[in-house]
């Protein structure tokens, strides 16, 4: 006999099959490819793909761009969450909409935006290259456009903990005569670091990979402002496909890091 | 005066938080709300109901509906296996959910493209069968889709495991088969959940750019998607028209989330 | 309706939730499971209920074996413990959910649900709620909805699951008078799962002891009181005193309080229950001392130290004892058990 919440085992082990099959043709094949794409013509090939100048200035880039923006973030989503957890202000809810409002923007109006805004017709392009400064189409575009992209991560993920946490514990501290850096590196910072740091993973990750946003603003330079998202496009379309899904293999390895990682911390 | 508080630190958090937010976020968005004007409202109105451009938005909010809806069934089956069900393996099936969140965007295309290519892995067998998925309007539906399931088993997955089994066994105790228990009572608690997910799936789905260009074939008219006619607008020094369509994308998906909004506000009555 | 339970085994991993359970249940009467958590009261109730399934054993209702009926198919009302309403329903909704679900043959008309969606409303005392919404509920209220839905599909057995747990003490009493009243009034079967001894000893026709997956003892309160079938009833029930004692010629001697009857046990170590009203405090020069004194809602209570121990017991009748005062105790009666 069954329980009253339980299905017959053969539409339990049907439903299993589904979702397996589900994810496995949906979510995993594609990934797959990648990789067999990859090798198409053995390892050799595909490791020399990696090992073009013109790649691996993509790569020091990509990582360039994202040891700049993803410390940003940090600051700010930390900030941010302090305030919303742990205060009530007003204009709390509006800020909590406004932080999250680059999840539901296209990448590529992120990109757009700083183009209006820097462009060589936007509002402070003739000023800035007057001056000598590029900003589209150079790293300072790469860099800001990736910030918007990527900037919720960290306010995420940190907010509803330490909402949950509220503030007793750093009232606590503060009785105890904990001055406002010492409360924040004793008290709330060991309290919320695996959600940190699990927002900070899927902020490098979104950073790394971001290709819409970049697109934009990048120009497209080759060894100069393609990061690897971007330098795969231009293989691609120039037909040099093993080359193209070495570099997406290194990119989706990187994918599968980070899953790895935030699952590991969600257990911890 | 502000009210003395016992934490510090209020001032300095939201001065970084504004800082932050007015410099990467609302000051460029100002541009984009501001930019499109120099057509004029004729030449704003113009730009955005080009037949180029109607064919485009058509395409980007029919696909991401679609793919949304085909996401729902999907994503409820994935959630609740996840949660209701012990199986070898379950563990790594849950954190593959989350892959289309974590790979690259452009990866993604590219691996979907090789995979629905007439030679592909999938796309061959389907070819065989007359159905062409790569470089059409299907092949944008199943790029957005992709991007889209994790949205809905993430917003299922914590109510359902909340729900717990007592509301079920209440409805067995009062003599309701599983079929009806699982319709009147669990499905109806999901309610809200099932509508957020899909509409984040949907607003995700319209911007998207990456995953979709390598295998929509990008054809005017036909398999063009909005954002890309954005990129077009640029590539031809036309920031204007390109705000102009980027408002408008912006808007329309803005106008969207406010109705599922709305239905998920209905169909919350009585629960938390 | 009677309910008989016989060699009830039910297993969680290694342990064992029911071991060989028997309870027989007379139509009409209201009984208590009564006992710790973790005694198996509660899976005891599931099992009846068709949402658990014994390892082995007999559950039957009114003379049929229940093993191959499915919850469902029952008939048997059942009000969990934190009521587990359907949120996203109305009061009415929740209410009618049984009758709306049945097949079409069966079904009564819409305006037949509603009118016994009334009725029943009037009958928890809700007139007018049907269209609120649980969570803009009392406790209380939710707990008679909960009542209410469960009788909609009028079952011939009431389970409750602790159905007093989640509410404040005053709601509790007022309820509890209440649900006995419509027990009698409808003509139920019912069984209630509780850990609260005043609650079982206050309402039920009989309360069941349950211990380690087992019904120790199932008598009527007073029964349960006077004669407990072991030194664990006895420990648990009534806020009994546990003290040592010899027991030799029939008679159980203490330290320093006077001897009692303890016919048919047997002689050696021993351990005495004593609760409070069987301990009369009484003034003058003796072995204890009032070591302090309050008023509960019963009368006086005395501690009072005897020896090494500190004793509940009730003053003589006409005494206003003072603290440090000493006094003499007299032991009205006594449960014994070999040690």
């Amino acid at each position: 006999m069954r329980r009253p919440t339980e299905e017959p085992a053969w539409l339990r082990w049907l439903l299993c099959l589904l979702a397996v099959a589900v994810l496995g043709v949906f979510l995993v094949l594609p990934l797959a490819a990648v990789f067999a794409e990859a090798f198409r013509r053995g390892v050799a090939p595909a490791l020399a793909a990696l090992g073009d100048p013109d790649a691996l200035a993509a790569i020091r880039l990509t990582l360039l761009v994202a040891a700049i923006a993803v410390p940003v973030n940090l600051v700010g989503g930390v900030a941010a969450a302090w305030a919303i957890a742990k205060f009530d202000f007003p204009g709390r809810r509006l800020l909590t909409t406004l932080i999250e409002l680059p999840f539901s923007v296209s990448p590529v109006i992120s990109g757009l935006v700083y183009v209006l805004v820097f462009g060589a017709q936007g509002w402070l392009g003739p000023w800035l290259e007057e001056r000598g400064i590029q900003v589209v189409f150079a790293l300072p575009g790469l860099v800001l456009a990736t910030i918007f992209v990527t900037f919720p991560f960290v306010a995420r993920t940190v907010i509803p903990l330490m909402q949950e946490q509220g503030r007793t514990e750093e009232e606590a501290a503060a009785t105890l005569g904990a001055g406002g850096w010492r409360m924040a590196w004793h008290v709330t910072l060991p309290n919320i670091r695996w959600a940190l740091l699990s927002g900070v993973l899927l902020c490098n990750a979104r950073a790394m990979g971001e290709f819409g946003a970049v697109s934009v603003v990048s120009g497209h330079v080759r060894g100069e402002t393609n990061t690897m998202p971007l330098h795969i496009e231009i293989l691609y379309n120039e037909y040099q496909f093993v080359a193209a899904f070495a570099v997406a293999g290194l990119l989706a390895l990187l994918a599968l890091l980070t899953l790895a990682a935030k699952s590991l911390l969600e257990r911890a | 005066m502000r009210r003395r508080d016992a934490l510090p630190g209020l001032g300095l958090a939201l001065g970084v938080t504004w800082l932050w937010l007015g410099l990467i976020v609302l000051v460029p968005l100002a541009a984009l709300a501001i930019r499109p004007w120099e057509l004029g409202l004729a030449g704003v109105w113009a730009s955005v109901t080009e037949p180029r451009v109607l064919a485009s938005l058509r395409l980007s909010f029919g696909a991401a509906l679609v793919a949304a809806l085909v996401d729902l069934p999907l994503g409820l089956l994935v959630a609740w296996v996840v949660v209701r069900y012990r199986f070898p393996g379950r563990r790594v099936l849950d954190a593959a959910i989350d892959l289309p969140f974590a790979l690259p965007t452009a990866v993604a295309g590219l691996a979907l493209t090789a995979l629905y290519a007439p030679n592909g892995w999938l796309g061959a067998p389907l070819a065989a069968l007359g159905v062409k998925v790569a470089f059409t309007p299907l092949g944008v539906a199943v790029a957005l889709a992709f991007v889209g399931l994790p949205f809905i088993v993430r917003m299922v997955e914590p109510v359902l495991r909340d729900l717990g089994p007592e509301a079920e066994e209440a409805a067995a105790t009062l003599g309701a088969t599983r079929w009806q228990a699982w319709r009147l009572v669990v499905l109806p608690a999901l309610g809200p959940a099932l509508v957020a997910g899909v509409g984040l799936a949907f607003a995700r789905a319209v911007g998207e750019y990456g995953s979709v260009i390598f295998i929509a074939g990008n054809r005017p008219m036909e398999s063009e998607i909005a954002p890309l006619l954005i990129v077009a607008r640029l590539e031809q020094y036309d920031y204007a028209g390109a705000a102009a369509l980027g408002l408008a994308l912006l808007l329309l998906s803005f106008a969207l989330l406010l109705v599922f909004g709305a239905m998920q506000r209905r169909l919350r009555r009585g629960l938390p | 309706m009677t309910i008989v339970v016989s060699e009830l085994r039910r297993r969680f991993g290694g342990v064992a939730a029911l071991d060989g359970v028997e309870l027989s249940v007379r139509s009409g009467e209201f009984v208590a499971l009564l006992g710790a958590s973790g005694s198996g009261k509660t899976t005891l109730l599931r099992a009846l209920a068709g949402l658990e399934f014994p390892d082995a054993g007999r559950i039957l209702i009114d003379g049929r074996d229940m093993a191959s009926v499915p919850a469902r198919a029952r008939g048997i009302g059942f009000v969990f413990q934190n009521y587990a309403l359907f949120r996203h329903m109305t009061v009415a909704g929740n209410i009618g959910f049984g009758l709306r679900i049945r097949p079409w043959r069966s079904r009564p008309s819409r305006a037949e649900i509603a009118r016994r969606v009334e009725e029943l409303l009037e009958l928890v005392r809700l007139p007018g709620l049907g269209g609120r919404y649980p969570d803009q509920l009392s406790g209380g209220q939710r707990q008679r909805v909960a009542l209410a839905r469960a009788l909609a599909i009028e079952p011939r057995v009431l389970l409750l699951d602790e159905p007093f747990g989640a509410l404040d003490a005053t709601v509790r009493r007022e309820l509890r008078l209440w649900l006995r009243g419509l027990h009698d009034r409808l003509g139920l079967t019912s069984l209630f799962v509780t850990h609260d001894q005043d609650e079982a000893l206050e309402l039920a026709d009989r309360v069941a002891v349950m211990r380690d997956g087992r019904v120790v003892q199932c008598d009527t309160p007073e029964a349960l009181l006077a004669r407990p079938a072991d030194a664990g009833v006895a420990g648990f029930l009534g806020d009994a005193a546990r003290l040592g004692c010899e027991v030799r010629g029939g008679m159980a001697w203490f330290a320093a309080l006077p001897p009692v009857p303890a016919e048919g046990v047997a002689e050696g170590q021993a351990v005495a229950f004593l609760r409070p009203v069987d301990l009369l405090a009484e003034p003058g020069e003796g072995e204890a001392r009032v070591a302090a004194s309050r008023q509960d809602g019963r009368g006086v209570r005395l501690t009072v130290a005897v020896g090494e121990s500190l004793l509940e017991a009730v003053p003589a009748p006409g005494w206003q004892p003072r603290r440090g005062e000493a006094c003499r105790v007299r032991v009205l009666a006594a449960r014994v058990f070999p040690a």
